[in-house]
């Protein structure tokens, strides 16, 4: 991942790291809710659920639609894209393995260690 | 620099040069997994992982086997090409459960570019299941060991890519 890719996805993280807003994020994510229905279901002010879906938003997690005078929020499709990063970590990281395997035993015929780093 | 993802563009592609021959290339991908794979961050069953097995045939299965001897499935063989593609389904879900109804591919190509230098493209593919099976992500996102179990995962790539 570049910087930038490195950067969105800590904020992701960084957004779900804190309980209540996971708890935020997991209640939305069952069904589109109003700040006042999320604050309903948890032991939180409306400010703070705000404040929290503030923060879901920034990271890209959460989108908010007006309907009338309600606004709903609910998951952001986009937010997504964060299976497929994590995926595309994963392969990074395996294929530099697999290189550094095949070409061990390309060289020497023996295989390198393959015990994992700790 | 890749922008930020759009669904349109959910497959993660990577090539990398292996100075080893085109068998030996495709031989240590498809049937030593386990010397390479990082693996102690990342399987699925509750042991320790023995294995990753690839049956070496169209229709073959993927799993993992744990030192407890018992086996994990990943996905299945979809294309076997020896020793220049192999395309497996990979259906493990955002918890890094297998899934059934979730199917992504991963497809690998092994180019000979001389004798002792080969390519390797792989593609994984289908990734928008992860966002179209909203029910799965549903489950995903409020099961304890979906989005905190990703953060570990995450944590322990970051830490293998160090390392």
């Amino acid at each position: 991942m570049t910087p930038h890719q490195t950067t969105l996805q800590a904020r992701r993280f960084a957004a779900l790291g804190d309980p209540t807003r996971l708890q935020v994020f997991t209640l939305i994510a069952r069904a589109p809710l109003s700040v006042a229905e999320v604050a309903d279901r948890l032991p939180v002010s409306r400010p703070a659920v705000s404040q929290h879906l503030k923060v879901l938003a920034e990271a890209g997690l959460v989108l908010r639609d007006s309907i009338g005078t309600r606004n709903l929020y609910r998951p952001d499709p986009d937010g997504m894209a964060t299976m497929r990063d994590f995926i595309d970590s994963l392969w990074d990281v395996g294929l530099a393995r697999f290189k550094a395997q095949a070409e061990a035993l390309a060289r020497t015929g023996t295989a390198a260690s393959t015990k994992e780093k700790p | 620099m890749r922008s930020i993802t759009r669904a349109a563009e959910q497959a993660v592609r990577k090539s990398v040069t292996v100075a080893a021959p085109i068998a030996l290339a495709f031989e240590v991908f498809t049937g030593r997994i386990e010397t390479w794979w990082p693996m102690a961050s990342h399987h699925i069953g509750q042991a320790d992982c023995a294995a990753v097995v690839i049956e070496p045939r169209a229709g073959g299965r993927w799993y993992e086997r744990g030192v407890n001897g018992i086996e994990c499935v990943w996905g299945q063989v979809l294309v076997w090409e020896a020793p220049r593609r192999v395309v497996l389904v990979w259906q493990l879900s955002a918890q890094w459960q297998f899934d059934p109804l979730l199917h992504t591919e991963v497809d690998v190509r092994f180019t000979a570019i001389d004798d002792r230098t080969t390519r390797v493209d792989l593609e994984h593919r289908g990734l928008e299941a992860y966002g179209a099976d909203a029910m799965a992500m549903r489950d995903a996102f409020a099961s304890p060991n979906g989005w905190n179990g990703m953060l570990d995962h995450y944590a322990q790539v970051a830490g293998s890519a160090r390392g």
